[in-house]
């Protein structure tokens, strides 16, 4: 019997649930004053205990000479043992008409394999152990990882080091990248969800931002051997490099062997961080037109900040009183009171090294499109309007704090905050100020970095939806002309044909 | 003789993976004894299963409720009633969600019976007249006004995240609808009393505005996406009987017409103790059950729903669907298949390892790697559920320039050879070893804990079978795999979907100007082939 679905894509299709994935972290609302005025309602009389102490193990950190950081994490639950190295340097460090290079390395890195095994071979052995060696690309790193039983832990390590030092780039498999690379290209349209959140994206930041800038087909199959090899030789360097270890080993002898595999390699430059410039979106309504649906797509967005601004905490209790849940503003307003979405969210988006968007989302049947993007619109502005009642302030803290611990409640989790927070070079303590941050957040605060931080007049409101739908049109937003965005996938002619002209929706 | 290298690997794998099969067999052994030192079960005096599973790792725990009722038990007429019925379980109880649930009550009674009468005049087939279905949907609206003033919008999950709990959410399919979070184990109690009382107790405030949101559920997975159009027309396609072929959603029409009335029935009739699977994992003793048992064992017992009569009926033509869409090409196929209980349950299971399980795949190597025509391909077993007998499915996604007919040839020929040839024996060990791996994977989080141990203990009656059940996949043979494809990979036994692109209608209106006229919904055709066979 097979309880997971194997296909995900399907699996969307046939289960349904009470909220969308696009509600992350959960939140808090506002108890109405009438509550205020009943005896205490039943469960305000169970008792909560205190909660037992708990000190979760925090990895060991070993900083090699040529400053190669590894993060051990010890962990005998289950006979396993995971292993994942991050390499600076990703999609956003590559030149433009390189677009899409990290993708086509990641997925060529490993089924191309080394000179003792290929890929396929590879394959073989790894499956044969119910054992993975993965590589990948993202907009800032690239990863290769492992993952095994205790007993073959040699063997698969072994695999993972040969990868690691010894790829043989192979032009089959480089093809094969390509292939799947156009595949996702010619297919990045179908589905209006992902068109909203991809060009919301690029309107934050820019088309041609190496945040949001989009593989072409030109593009992608303009990458060569040579770009994969001096991609890995450029990026492959100690000092480059963190390597985070799980599982059921012994640190001791783990220590050891990675000391051995990792030791020699050159400690390389420190990786320069991308300079690049976010000037926010240009203010106004874009649309994009999309005839086979009878839902929009609302996004409004701008620019957010960065995870290390000090205002950071004012603004995560900001976020859960604005979107964080099913008790948020937005959620009760939109959704509990206009019924007007299933999916709706939003953030102040903070990222670790560069800003990140601040979006309000949210999908609506055709004909709403006007009075949803209005009310999402009025709960914006009301941010500035509608003072914080000491009640929100409450319940946004309880809920960042009493949740608090599911952000360290496993050993794997407390390995995954420290990769990161090394990754980025953040203080290994961000986790405890961030809750001792929260907890010192007064409401003058949230009103002072609501004031400071959301200006309506510099947000892009995007539309994809069914034009001839909508019942309104979009001017009735008062916001000026709507901007029809293109999002014609550039396409060789011959090959378009083939398609039946597919493509130009 | 000349070995290739593949094959000398192959060769090598084998021999390995003898040695290694039994050692695997014991760590599987090994965390069965753990599990039974940590697990207690407990059938309460109303019927209720609960479950327990200490985990003491962090003072944390997960839950998993599961109701034994899907949208497969909608009634006629009313697909879409249970998946409704769960977004209600949010709304709170009588005591939660309310400042005055005894007036809110009469308050309630009349919103539904001013619903009814809109409702009556609205289906007249005869006579119906626009100016009094106005006035009864104005009347409606007053009536859901009143009522609403005794509303504390989203006060129960407001309780619960306030304390902490997070992942809150549930989901329905057509088999069954599960319940979940995770909290801070010092809020044990609070959750026992939340989640008892809103079995036992809930109120369907607030109904029709939520039936609206659900209907925007249903535009964003079905209506708006190619791939949820194309599973819809699929599966109305591949079942006559058996609600399977109902969108678990609901139809348009169906769902926009479900009542609150007809959620209460729902809850009356399924939402009974005996009905109901709860597990819980993590900081938890078995010293908590008398806690729990007084929460969860005062939820009133209720008959066992009886079992369902209907079965699909044998497919006795290929049939098909050919959907035109603005969207790039798609293929899937199906064979209808038993549910869980069948002896060759397992057999199944290998053969979507065989066909789909990573890059040493049969669909992978040659659809994706050989051939170069699909961007994705798999089979897999168990769709669109496995309570009730289901289909073995394949999907792939064509590369660029390629068909759905040479996704359908390529597969094709793939199970052809399966009934033909003998699966390798590497192949049928790396089955055996990865399920083995994968079983113990899975061990590694409280709410993924809580799901399999309540799934297994409903399904089997024994959450021991989640072990158990490599017994069952180690005993697969390649004769099994072999007779199981020869017995229902037949054409006879298909029905395939293709979506095919074609250029959008753009419509005379543009940006702006309304349009008179509905969305028009994707062009689709059902076509038995009499001939196929």
């Amino acid at each position: 019997m097979n309880w997971k679905r194997s296909t995900a894509l399907l699996a969307l299709a046939f289960t349904f649930c009470v909220g969308p994935a696009i509600a992350q972290e959960a939140t808090v609302v506002i108890p109405p004053d009438a509550k205020k005025l009943q005896p205490p309602a039943k469960w305000e009389k169970i008792p909560v205990p205190p909660l037992h102490a708990f000190h979760p193990q925090q990895p060991t950190r070993i900083e090699l000479k040529n400053g190669l950081v590894i993060l051990l994490q010890p962990d005998h639950e289950l006979p396993f043992i995971n292993g994942t190295i991050n390499i600076r340097g990703g999609a956003r460090d590559v030149p433009e008409a390189k677009t899409g290079l990290i993708g086509i390395y990641g997925d060529a890195w490993r089924t191309s394999g080394t000179a003792k095994h290929n890929g396929d071979q590879l394959d073989d052995i790894l499956e044969a152990m119910a054992a993975k060696v993965e590589t990948g690309g993202d907009i800032d790193s690239t990863s290769l990882s492992w993952s095994c039983l205790t007993k073959d832990e040699n063997q698969v390590f072994g695999i993972a080091v040969d990868l690691l030092e010894h790829p043989v780039f192979n032009e089959q498999k480089l093809r094969l990248a390509q292939q799947q690379a156009v595949a996702g290209i010619v297919r990045r349209n179908d589905d209006a969800s992902s068109v909203a959140q991809r060009v919301a994206a690029q309107l934050v930041y820019g088309k041609d931002s190496p945040y949001t800038r989009l593989p072409q087909i030109s593009t992608v199959m303009g990458i060569t051997l040579d770009d994969l090899n001096a991609w890995h030789t450029k990026t492959l360097t100690a000092s480059n490099m963190i390597v985070s270890v799980s599982g059921d080993f012994d640190p001791a002898t783990m220590e050891k062997s990675l000391r051995a595999a990792f030791e020699d390699l050159p400690r390389g430059a420190a990786w320069p961080k991308p300079d690049t410039e976010f000037a926010g979106p240009t203010p106004g309504v874009y649309a994009v037109d999309k005839s086979d649906v009878n839902q929009s797509n609302i996004w409004i967005v701008g620019l957010g900040t960065e995870r290390n601004n000090p205002d950071y905490y004012a603004l995560s209790v900001m976020n859960e009183i604005f979107s964080g849940g099913f008790g948020s503003r937005l959620f009760q307003d939109v959704r509990t009171k206009l019924g007007l979405a299933y999916s709706v969210g939003g953030a102040y988006g903070a990222s670790f090294d560069h800003p990140g968007v601040f979006y309000t989302a949210a999908s609506t049947k055709s004909v709403s499109t006007v009075d949803a993007t209005k009310a999402m619109l009025a709960e914006i502005h009301e941010l500035k309007t509608k003072p914080f009642t000491p009640a929100e302030l409450a319940s946004a803290k309880d809920q960042v704090l009493n949740s608090f611990i599911f952000h360290y409640d496993s050993k794997d989790k407390v390995l995954a905050q420290a990769t990161q927070l090394e990754f980025y070079g953040y203080p290994a303590d961000f986790l405890a100020k961030y809750r001792a941050g929260i907890e010192a957040v007064t409401l003058a605060d949230v009103e002072r970095v609501a004031k400071k931080y959301i200006d309506p007049s510099k947000l892009a409101v995007l539309i994809v939806g069914n034009e001839a739908h909508y019942g309104t049109p979009l001017t009735a937003l008062d916001l000026g002309p709507v901007h029809p965005v293109d999002i014609t996938i550039p396409m060789p002619a011959a090959m378009r044909q083939r398609m039946g002209g597919a493509g130009s929706e | 003789m000349k070995i290739s290298p593949a094959a000398r690997v192959a060769a090598l794998v084998c021999c390995v993976m003898v040695a290694l099969s039994c050692a695997g067999q014991n760590l599987v052994q090994k965390e069965l004894a753990k599990f039974e030192k940590r697990v207690t079960v407990k059938v309460l005096p109303n019927g209720l299963t609960l479950i327990i599973c200490e985990r003491p790792e962090a003072p944390v725990f997960s839950y998993a409720t599961i109701v034994d009722a899907g949208d497969a038990n909608d009634p006629g007429g009313e697909s879409g009633l249970a998946h409704m019925f769960e977004h209600l379980a949010f709304k709170g109880t009588k005591d939660i969600g309310t400042t005055n649930y005894a007036a809110e009550k009469v308050a309630l009674a009349k919103v539904e019976a001013a619903y009814d009468a809109y409702d009556t005049e609205y289906r007249k087939r005869v006579g119906r007249s626009p100016e009094k279905l106005k006035e009864l949907h104005a009347k409606f609206e007053t009536a859901e006004k009143a009522a609403n003033q005794y509303v504390i919008p989203n006060e129960f999950t407001e309780i619960a995240e306030a304390n902490g709990a997070t992942g809150l959410n549930a989901e329905t399919s057509l088999d069954d609808t599960e319940y979940f979070w995770s909290m801070p184990s010092n809020r044990l109690q609070l959750w026992a009393y939340l989640e008892s009382d809103r079995i036992a107790n809930p109120v369907p405030r607030q109904f029709y505005r939520e039936r609206n949101v659900v209907m925007e559920e249903r535009r964003m997975r079905i209506d708006s996406s190619p791939i949820g159009r194309m599973v819809e027309q699929f599966l109305a396609t591949a079942y006559v009987a058996h609600p399977y072929g109902r969108p678990g959603v609901g139809w348009e029409s169906e769902l926009s017409q479900i009542t609150a009335t007809e959620a209460k029935v729902f809850h009356k009739k399924y939402y009974v103790p005996a009905n109901i699977t709860v597990a819980v994992v993590g900081d938890v003793k078995p010293a908590d059950l008398a806690m729990l048992e007084k929460y969860f064992g005062a939820i009133p017992a209720g008959p066992k729903p009886e079992p369902m009569t209907t079965v699909e009926p044998p497919q006795t033509a290929e049939k098909s669907v050919i959907i035109k869409d603005p969207t790039q090409p798609l293929y899937l196929e199906g064979y209808h298949k038993p549910d869980y209980r069948s002896p060759d349950d397992a057999v199944y299971d290998a053969i979507q390892d065989i066909f789909s399980n990573g890059r040493t795949s049969r669909l992978y190597r040659s659809l994706v790697e050989k051939q170069g025509i699909a961007a994705m391909a798999e089979g897999f077993s168990g769709f669109p559920g496995i309570k009730f007998p289901n289909m073995f499915a394949f999907f792939a996604v064509p590369n660029a320039g390629h068909t759905p007919q040479e996704m359908r040839d390529a597969i094709h020929k793939e199970i052809e050879k399966l009934k033909t040839t003998d699966v390798t024996d590497a192949e049928l060990e790396m089955f055996k070893t990865r399920a083995r791996a994968d079983l113990l994977r899975g061990l590694a989080d409280n709410q993924g804990i809580a799901e399999q141990l309540a799934t297994y203990q409903l399904r089997y009656g024994d959450w021991r079978e989640l072990f158990n059940q490599l017994n069952r996949i180690d005993a697969v043979t390649k004769a099994d795999i072999r007779r199981v494809a020869n017995q229902i990979f037949v054409p006879s036994n298909r029905t395939y979907a293709m979506v095919e692109y074609q250029a959008p209608e753009r419509p005379a209106a543009r940006s702006g100007e309304p349009s008179p006229h509905p969305a028009p919904p994707p062009k689709s055709a059902v076509q038995p082939h009499g001939g196929a066979r």
